[in-house]
C-alpha cells in the first residue's frame, strides 16, 4: 500500500483507461462519420451490442480473436444496414429508428445470450499483447500504453486515417457536403443516399468492432447490456469533437480514465462505493457538455432525411 | 420544315421542349410548353411567381420528370433522369438558392462530384479555373470559404462550376433576385461574354427590365402556359421600351407603358391634426453587424404616408424593430396618440395599435410549417375568441381565417396548407391581413414589395394606400425609390443610422432625395 500515486496504481489506471477508451474511440469515430454525412446515428448503441455479442460468439467458437473482431464488425454492419435502409433510403425519423434499434438489440442480444451461455458464462483467454520495444520500458506509461493488443494501435492509427479522409479525399468532401448541404451534393451529381449509406455502414463496422473489443479484450466475456452506454458516450464525443477525429481520441481517453478509476481505486485499496465511481464518466459528460456544448457545431442538415427538390 | 402546330425541330437547338406538361397535386405547373434553346443566345424565361418557371428548370436539370411531352437534346428525345445525367448532357444549372456547401472552400465545392475513391484533383482544377476566369475576365478566390463570399461572388462560383464541367447550356434561375444593382449589371455582362463563346443560356426572371436588357429571345410564361415568344430578329428590331410594352401586353393582355408607374392621387392631410406617431431623438446602439440609430425624430399624422428612403443596411431594419419594440433603444421617446410607448413590450405596443410588417416574411413573420389559418393569428395566440382557457378554438379560427383569405385574396389550396408552401406574394397577403386587422392605428411596412412579382407588388401597394386612406399613420420603409415616390406624402432619407433630411413629395422630390442619398444637402 503506497497510496494513490504509486506506480502500480497509475499504471493500472492508465492501462484500464486505454482499454476502456478504445470502444469509445471506435464508437466516436464511427458516429462522427455518420454525423458528418448528416445522419444522427442513435442506433450506435445497438450496433455496439450486436458487435459485442457476435464478436464474442465468433471468437469463442473459432478460438481466434481476429475472427471475433471480424464477426463483431459484421454484426455492426448488419444493424447499420437496417438503419441505412430505413433512415437514409426511406427517410424515416433517425431518432425514432435509432432508439428502436438500440432497444431491440439490447433485448435480442440478452435473449440469445441467455439461451446459449446462461449456464456456463464462458470466458475467453487473456489476449496477446504486442509489446513495442524500448517505449514499453518507460515506467508507468510504458506498461500502460505500449503493452496492448495490436488492435489498440490500429484504432489509434485510424484516428489519423480518418483525419486524412476528411481533409484530403474526395470521399471526405462528399461526406461533409452530404451533412452541410445535401442538395449541393445532389446537383453536383453525387447520390446523397449512397454517400450517407457509406457513412452509416462505416459507423456500423466501427461500432461493431468497438463492441467486440469491449467483450473480447475488455471483459473477456459477453454479458447482457455490456456496452453500458458506450455508444451514447460515442455520440457525445462526436458532437463535442466538431468534426475532428483527434478530439474524439482526447475525449475517449478522458472518459476512459473516468471509467477505469473504479478498478484502479480497488487496486490502490481505496474504498468508495462503486456506484458513485461508475457515475463519474456520465458526470464528466455533463461537465463537458456544459463547458463545450455551446461550441459544438453540428452539420446543418444533421438528422434531416434528404429528399430531392424539397427546400 | 413543317408549319404545323407542333414545334419544328431545328438542328441548331441544343435542347428543345415539346408539349411538356407537369402536374402537381392541385395545380398544372406546366401545360404543354414548347421551348427551343440555341447556342449563342440568352433565352429569357419571363413570368410571375407561380408561372411555372422553376418547374421547367427542375425538368431540364433532372430534378423532376415531365408527365407528358418530351425533351430533346441535340434533336434526340431523352429522359433526363438525374442531376448527374443533366450534367453529363452539358446542362448546368445555377439555382435560385445557392447550391454551394458553405463550410467548404470554393475549390472544394468545385471538386464535389468526383468519384469518391479518388483524391481531389486540385492542381488540374486550378489550371482549368485559371483558363476559364481569364477568358471571362472574372476573379474567383479559390481558397476562400464559401460562407465568407458575398452572394454575387457565390453566384459567380456556381457559373464557374458549370463551366468547369463543360456545360453547353447554362440555366440561371432567378439569379438576380439576391444581387445588388451593380451585381446585376456584372451578371448581365458576364452572360453576354458567355454567349459570345457559344454557350446557350436560359435566364429566368420576373423583372421586365432585366429581360429587355439581357435577353436575345424572350419566352413569356403565364400560369404554366407559354403565352408568347419574342424571337431575336424581332428583339433587335424593337427598342427597349417597345419590348417592355410588348411583354406587358403578353403578360397582362393590356397595354401599359410602365406597369409600375402609377399616378399618385392627390390627397389632403389635415396639417392641424395631432400626429398619431411621434418619434423623438430615438437612438439605438450599434452592433457588430448593424449600424445603430442616431437621434431619429419624425411625426406621422393620421392618413399620412411617410417614406424612409436609403440604401439597404443603413439602419432601416433597426428603426422598424426599435419602433415595434423588438430592439432595445438607448434613449429617445416614441409616442402613440400622445402616450409614451417606448417602455412597452412588443405585445403591448401591438395591442395599442402599432403594427409592424417585417421584411423577413418566412423567418420572422410566419411559422412556415404552421397552417395558413394559424398564421393569421400568431400574434393573438392564447387570446379569445380564438383560444379559450388555453384551448384552440378550431371552428372560430377557421371561420375568421376563411374570411381573411377571401378578403385579402390569399391563393392557398386550403386553410391547412403550411404557409411556407405559398408563394411570396401570398405569404405577404397573410401578413397584411394579420397586421391590418382590428385596432391598427400606425403601421410600419418594411420593404413590403421586396421579391414580389408585379401583380402582387401592385396589390400590396394598393393595400398600403388604402391603409393610409382609412386614416392610419403609415411608415413605409423601402429601398425602391420609385415605390416611395409613387406613394408617399413625405420621404425621409436614412443614411448611416440617422435621418439626413425629409422631403415633401412634390415637384423635384426625386432629385432632392437622390442628392440626400449620396450625401449632399437637399
Amino acid at each position: 500500500m503506497t497510496g494513490l500515486f504509486s506506480e502500480v496504481f497509475l499504471s493500472a489506471l492508465l492501462f484500464g483507461a486505454v482499454t476502456a477508451a478504445i470502444p469509445l474511440l471506435l464508437a466516436g469515430l464511427g458516429e462522427q462519420m455518420s454525423e458528418k454525412a448528416g445522419v444522427l446515428n442513435i442506433g450506435i448503441e445497438g450496433m455496439m451490442l450486436a458487435g459485442a455479442y457476435l464478436g464474442f460468439v465468433g471468437a469463442f467458437y473459432s478460438g481466434s480473436l481476429w475472427l471475433g473482431f471480424l464477426t463483431g464488425a459484421g454484426g455492426g454492419i448488419a444493424v447499420a444496414l437496417v438503419m441505412a435502409l430505413l433512415c437514409v433510403r426511406i427517410g424515416l425519423n433517425q431518432i425514432v429508428i435509432g432508439i428502436a434499434l438500440t432497444l431491440g438489440l439490447e433485448g435480442l442480444t440478452a435473449l440469445l445470450h441467455h439461451f446459449q451461455f446462461s449456464r456456463s458464462y464462458p470466458r475467453l483467454p487473456a489476449v496477446d499483447v504486442t509489446v513495442i520495444p524500448l517505449l514499453s520500458g518507460i515506467p508507468v506509461i510504458g506498461l500502460a500504453l505500449f503493452r496492448q493488443h495490436l488492435i489498440v494501435y490500429l484504432a489509434v492509427a485510424l484516428v489519423f486515417a480518418m483525419g486524412y479522409i476528411y481533409r484530403r479525399t474526395q470521399l471526405g468532401l462528399n461526406l461533409q457536403a452530404a451533412g452541410d448541404k445535401p442538395a449541393a451534393l445532389d446537383v453536383a451529381g453525387i447520390d446523397v443516399a449512397r454517400t450517407r449509406t457509406i457513412a452509416v455502414l462505416t459507423t456500423g463496422a466501427l461500432a461493431g468492432l468497438g463492441g467486440a473489443f469491449l467483450a473480447n479484450v475488455g471483459a473477456g466475456l459477453f454479458i447482457p447490456f455490456i456496452t453500458n452506454g458506450a455508444g451514447f458516450l460515442g455520440i457525445v464525443l462526436a458532437m463535442l469533437a466538431r468534426g475532428r477525429p483527434v478530439w474524439v481520441l482526447f475525449g475517449a481517453l478522458l472518459f476512459g480514465v473516468c471509467l477505469s478509476l473504479t478498478t484502479a481505486m480497488q487496486v490502490a485499496g481505496i474504498n468508495i462505493p462503486t456506484d458513485v465511481i461508475q457515475m463519474l464518466p456520465f458526470l464528466a459528460v455533463m461537465i463537458m457538455l456544459v463547458l463545450f456544448g455551446r461550441r459544438a457545431s453540428l452539420p446543418a442538415a444533421l438528422g434531416i432525411p434528404y429528399e430531392r427538390g424539397v427546400r | 420544315m413543317s408549319s404545323a402546330t407542333s414545334l419544328s425541330v431545328d438542328k441548331r437547338d441544343i435542347v428543345a421542349l415539346e408539349g411538356v406538361t407537369k402536374r402537381f397535386p392541385g395545380v398544372v405547373a406546366n401545360d404543354s410548353v414548347d421551348l427551343a434553346i440555341r447556342p449563342g443566345e440568352v433565352h429569357v424565361l419571363l413570368g410571375e411567381n407561380g408561372a411555372g418557371k422553376s418547374t421547367l428548370i427542375g425538368m431540364l436539370s433532372g430534378l423532376q420528370q415531365p408527365d407528358e411531352g418530351r425533351i430533346l437534346v441535340d434533336g434526340e428525345p431523352i429522359a433526363i433522369t438525374s442531376p448527374r445525367h443533366a450534367l453529363a448532357l452539358g446542362i448546368g444549372t445555377v439555382f435560385q438558392h445557392v447550391m454551394l456547401v458553405p463550410t467548404l472552400t470554393v475549390a472544394q465545392n468545385l471538386l464535389l462530384g468526383g468519384p469518391w475513391w479518388q483524391r481531389p484533383k486540385t492542381e488540374e482544377l486550378e489550371a482549368r479555373v485559371a483558363e476559364i476566369t481569364r477568358a471571362l475576365g472574372i476573379t474567383v478566390k479559390l481558397h476562400a470559404k464559401v460562407s465568407e463570399l458575398s452572394l454575387g461572388e457565390q453566384q459567380q462560383v456556381e457559373i464557374l462550376r458549370a463551366m468547369v464541367r463543360n456545360s453547353r447550356l447554362l440555366i440561371l434561375d432567378e439569379s438576380t433576385s439576391m444581387l445588388t444593382p451593380k451585381g446585376i449589371d456584372e451578371l448581365g455582362a458576364l452572360m453576354r461574354r458567355l454567349v459570345e463563346q457559344g454557350l446557350a443560356i436560359v435566364f429566368i426572371t420576373h423583372k421586365l427590365k432585366e429581360a429587355a436588357a439581357f435577353g436575345d429571345r424572350i419566352s413569356v410564361l403565364k400560369l404554366g402556359r407559354k403565352v408568347g415568344e419574342i424571337p431575336p430578329e424581332r428583339f433587335r428590331a424593337l427598342g427597349e421600351q417597345a419590348i417592355v410594352s410588348e411583354i406587358v401586353e403578353l403578360m397582362f393582355g393590356k397595354q401599359k407603358d410602365d406597369p409600375e408607374a402609377s399616378e399618385r392621387p392627390v390627397r389632403t392631410i389635415h396639417a392641424g391634426a395631432a400626429p398619431l406617431l411621434q418619434v423623438h431623438e430615438l437612438a439605438v446602439a450599434p452592433t457588430d453587424d448593424a449600424p445603430g440609430l442616431l437621434s431619429i425624430s419624425f411625426d406621422i399624422r393620421p392618413g399620412e404616408l411617410l417614406g424612409i428612403a436609403g440604401i439597404d443596411g443603413n439602419g432601416q431594419k433597426q428603426l422598424a424593430e426599435a419602433l415595434a419594440g423588438q430592439r432595445a433603444t438607448v434613449s429617445g421617446s416614441v409616442r402613440l396618440q400622445g402616450t409614451p410607448i417606448e417602455a412597452l413590450s412588443v405585445g403591448e405596443r401591438r395591442e395599442r395599435g402599432l403594427r409592424y410588417l417585417t421584411d423577413d416574411r418566412l423567418g420572422e413573420g410566419t411559422v412556415g410549417t404552421f397552417p395558413v389559418s394559424i398564421n393569421f393569428f400568431l400574434k393573438q395566440v392564447g387570446a379569445a375568441p380564438f383560444w379559450r382557457n388555453g384551448v384552440e378554438q378550431r371552428a372560430e379560427i377557421d371561420k375568421r381565417a376563411a374570411q381573411l383569405v377571401r378578403e385579402y385574396d390569399v391563393r392557398t389550396p386550403s386553410l391547412k396548407t403550411p404557409v411556407a408552401r405559398l408563394s411570396g406574394g401570398n405569404i405577404q397577403k397573410v401578413l397584411l391581413a394579420r397586421e391590418l386587422a382590428e385596432g391598427a392605428k400606425v403601421v410600419i411596412f418594411n420593404k413590403p414589395t421586396y421579391g414580389l412579382d408585379l401583380a402582387n407588388t401592385l396589390a400590396s401597394r394598393q393595400r398600403i394606400r388604402n391603409t393610409a386612406a382609412r386614416g392610419l399613420a403609415v411608415l413605409l420603409i423601402s429601398t425602391d425609390l420609385e415605390e416611395l415616390l409613387s406613394m408617399c406624402d413625405r420621404i425621409a432619407v436614412i443614411s448611416n443610422g440617422s435621418l439626413v433630411g425629409t422631403v415633401e413629395n412634390v415637384g423635384d422630390a426625386r432629385s432632392k432625395i437622390g442628392r440626400l442619398m449620396i450625401g449632399l444637402a437637399a
